[in-house]
């Protein structure tokens, strides 16, 4: 065999080894799940009990799930507006400008910080401001754990829009300068028209990190396995209830564990597919 | 005023001593004073780097969108001085054509047209909309071939076809002027030459002031020719008289090709 | 020829100014809103940990909760360090770069080299989805392979294979990426002259593209070293050091966690936290210096 021909295999294989580590991925959730949906089927998915006492153990993922959507739904909303406003700020009003450099590398920084300082952050500095403002359950809950998430997030979102807002072409904010609009009448009818896929991905993909953050989330929310009934109730994330559930675990609660993995596994491959999907139709 | 630059009765445009400076020093346009002859098409000559194009966005005060540019001196649109007036109703009253064709990518033909009216948040009847739409595009030839496709998207046009939306863009304001930058640069030589014979057209309803390359399209279609030179008002004039007997040796020079 | 009729135009000239001038002052105040957290956050840490921070704190261990609250009690500073927890993330990042580096390069040349191959685009849209994949379920991938399947117990090697897991798609995305930035023609060149295909890989891809390499590995290396939440899974955590990857190893993050949890140690977590974080920006800013000197 000559030297091109193991190098074209050994590069194929390498490719092959991600394939077959996702694809074991998948199959060991799946595989570790089975014994949860045996035992509560699809009910799994829509029963809101957790109850680990020998004998009469019931799981029932319900609560994860909703905790999962409230905060992430909450993040992005809290997100949105603080984005947007960056990602103008960075790809419109100060366009190529150093402040903008700067700004741009500090909400760069805010995606290196780890989680678990996110958390300590939010647990010391923010629970304490929240109390004062009056919130119950000593600051824990849904609302203080999408915060946390949301200032989590801002990298994420902010980084493609603002990229998208700045290959909007001078071209034609020029154009509708010439027909007397104004700056944010530029913005509202040509910039964001020709970016909006770029900004909705980013919000997208954004989303998708909200929904499997583990450890803020886990420090803030309160791990009360119930519904939240509000906003500023306290819950569980899908993330959180397996960091805060796992040490304590076998048998069918380790089970359905990994079957709560496994939702997430999907629900954010999902979440990320379809983000991918649009950043590939604009190209 | 210099000998070489022609009086021009009731003007629709006059500058006075308008000089534009990129950063503090480096002047772009110098001391510029001419006055526009209502109702004609007027070209603006001269080597790239002239001060042309910066002339005619200050006008319209286009210019401004850029930092660190200071203006002198005045100019006077109808009359009025324009660095008195509010900006957004100055630059409905200048229309302004742009080299490359830019209808609004995510506009419908028909949208395009009414765009300046969009733009400025100005409500106006369904039926009104209608006709502007219907006019504008008459205006410009363009009617016939996209009346029957006016909500689709202004990109699938040629290039052509896509300037002369963009001109009936600038007309749906009804503006004293329309200003081009090298309307024409960018379009092959028969929508060139549909564009030139629109352009005198319109000129009866308008004042046109067009920035172009190209001498002979200024030879073509002008009454009025100025040519500037580092930032410079050199000549000013009837195209026919700057063509056949130009007064100043740069012009000349530019003219015969010398340079440029 | 028609002209237009002059209709006449209310345009609110006054109200779209002061909006406009509004909103400008909105999207000035909430950018400020949106990067004062990483100013906060920072000068939390500093203000609160740099006390702690000294020689002893990096060589030594994590005291036991009683010495600490001893200290504590005579208000004195609570000795010890996190030396074990040092040492725990450098063994199961470099652990796992080892992993993770040689077989995400390959395959961000793989990539490079059959840009339309079915194979090609599949392992790519996988990559991107496993990028988005949270960490904890990464995890718990480990502990079922690893910690169930291998050492039998937690240990610093399913920690890395969760850190690698999770490092891929970047190491992936950014060879991938920085290749297709070389000019063809550089390519081209070096196989005309007859090499064999992998030292075309070996000597000219790969050193033309080092410096964004490097930016990707540096950046994946920073992105996992803060990560909790699968480390809480697989590796689990020791008192002391520990260079056996077939046993628990702690690591900075999970010390941090415990301390979190353990009322007597709690003022530990800022220092600690202050020491992660210098780290992991660090190399963020030089994977991102690197960055752009390489282009």
């Amino acid at each position: 065999m000559n030297s091109d021909k193991i190098t074209k295999i050994v590069l194929l294989s390498a490719s092959l080894i991600i394939l077959l580590v996702s694809g074991g991925m998948v199959f060991s959730l799946v595989k570790g799940a089975i014994p949860t949906f045996h035992a509560f089927g699809l009910n799994f998915i829509i029963s809101n009990q957790w109850d680990p006492s020998q004998g009469k153990e019931a799981y029932g993922a319900l609560p994860f799930i909703a905790g999962t959507i409230m905060t992430s739904v909450t993040a992005l909303l809290i997100c949105l507006p603080l984005s947007f406003s960056t990602s103008l700020f960075l790809g419109e009003y100060f366009k190529d400008k150093k402040i903008a450099r700067v700004i741009r590398l500090m909400v760069d920084l805010l995606a290196g910080i780890p989680s678990i300082v996110y958390g300590l952050w939010g647990f010391y500095v923010l629970r304490p401001l929240l109390i004062d403002l009056g919130l119950p359950n000593q600051g824990f809950g849904v609302f203080t754990a999408s915060l946390i998430l949301a200032i989590m997030i801002i990298p994420y979102a902010t980084s493609l829009s603002n990229e998208i807002i700045t290959m909007v072409p001078n071209d034609l904010k020029e154009a509708a300068y010439s027909l007397g609009a104004t700056r944010y009448e530029v913005i509202f009818n040509v910039i964001i028209p020709s970016a909006r896929s770029g900004i909705i991905a980013g919000y997208i993909l954004a989303f998708g990190r909200a929904l499997g953050e583990t450890m803020a989330v886990t420090m803030l929310i309160g791990n009360a396995n119930v519904i939240p009934t509000g906003f500023f109730d306290t819950g569980n994330t899908m993330a959180s209830v397996i960091a805060n559930q796992f040490g304590e675990a076998d048998g069918l609660k380790l089970s359905s564990l990994i079957a709560i993995a496994l939702l997430l596994f999907l629900i954010t491959g999902i979440i990320n597919a379809i983000g991918k999907l649009i950043i590939k139709k604009m190209a | 005023m210099k000998e070489n630059i022609e009086k021009i009765k009731d003007p629709i445009i006059s500058t006075r001593n308008l000089s534009i400076a990129y950063d503090k020093g480096n002047y772009a346009v110098k001391q510029v004073s001419v006055d526009i002859k209502k109702n004609s098409v007027t070209a603006i000559m001269g080597p790239s780097g002239c001060g042309k194009s910066t002339f005619l966005r200050a006008i319209n005060r286009m210019h401004e969108l850029y930092e660190n540019i200071e203006t002198e001196g005045e100019v006077f649109l109808n009359g009025k001085d324009i660095s008195k007036m509010q900006v957004i109703k100055l630059r409905r009253m200048a229309g302004m054509v742009f080299q490359r064709p830019n209808p609004f990518p995510t506009m419908s033909i028909y949208d395009n047209v009414i765009a300046g009216y969009k733009l400025n948040g100005i409500h106006i009847k369904k039926k009104e909309k209608d006709e502007i739409v219907e006019r504008s595009l008459l205006d410009v030839s363009l009617w016939d071939e996209v009346k029957d496709s006016l909500f689709k998207k202004g990109t699938f046009l040629s290039g052509g076809q896509q300037q002369r939306l963009c001109i009936a863009r600038a007309l749906a304001f009804n503006p004293k002027v329309i200003l081009l930058d090298e309307p024409t640069s960018a379009i092959d030589p028969v929508a060139t030459s549909k564009i030139e014979d629109l352009l005198v057209k319109l000129k009866k309803n308008y004042t046109i002031l067009m920035v172009t390359h190209n001498m002979s399209q200024a030879a073509r279609i002008s009454d009025y020719s100025l040519f500037m030179y580092l930032g410079e008002l050199v000549e000013y004039g009837k195209t026919k008289n700057m063509f056949t007997n130009p007064k100043d040796r740069r012009t000349e020079e530019y003219l015969t090709g010398k340079f440029g | 020829m028609v002209s237009i009729k002059r209709t006449t135009i209310r345009d609110h000239a006054h109200r779209r100014i002061l909006k406009d001038k509004l909103i400008f002052g909105m999207v000035i105040f909430l950018s400020m809103v949106t990067i004062s957290p990483i100013i906060l956050i920072i000068a939390k840490l500093v203000i609160n940990g740099f006390r702690q921070i000294s020689l002893n704190f990096i060589i030594q261990n994590t005291p036991g909760t009683f010495e600490a609250m001893t200290a504590v009690a005579n208000g004195e500073l609570i000795p010890g360090g996190i030396a074990n927890g040092i040492t725990g993330t450098l063994l199961m990042v470099a652990l796992a770069s080892v992993i993770a580096i040689p077989i995400g390069v390959v395959t961000g040349i793989f990539l490079y080299e059959n840009p339309g191959k079915f194979i090609a685009n599949l392992t790519r849209n996988v990559a991107d989805i496993l990028q988005g994949i949270p960490s904890i379920v990464l995890g718990l991938i480990a502990y079922i392979w690893v910690v169930k399947g291998i050492t039998n117990g937690f240990s610093a090697l399913a920690g890395s294979v969760s850190l690698a897991i999770m490092m891929l798609p970047m190491i992936i995305k950014s060879t991938e990426e920085t290749l297709k930035m070389i000019p063809q023609t550089i390519k081209e060149a070096a196989l005309a002259l007859g090499v064999p295909y992998y030292k075309v890989i070996l000597k000219v891809l790969i050193p033309t593209g080092f410096s964004g390499l490097l930016t990707g590995i540096l950046l994946g290396i920073s992105r996992i070293m803060g990560e909790t939440a699968p480390l809480m899974l697989t590796a689990l955590g020791s008192t002391v050091v520990n260079f056996d990857i077939s046993k628990p190893t702690s690591a900075i993050p999970l010390l941090i966690w415990e301390f979190y949890n353990d009322p007597n140690m709690v003022s530990l977590i800022w220092s600690s936290s202050l020491l992660l974080m210098g780290v992991v920006l660090l190399l963020n800013l030089l994977s991102r210096q690197l960055a752009n000197s390489s282009i």
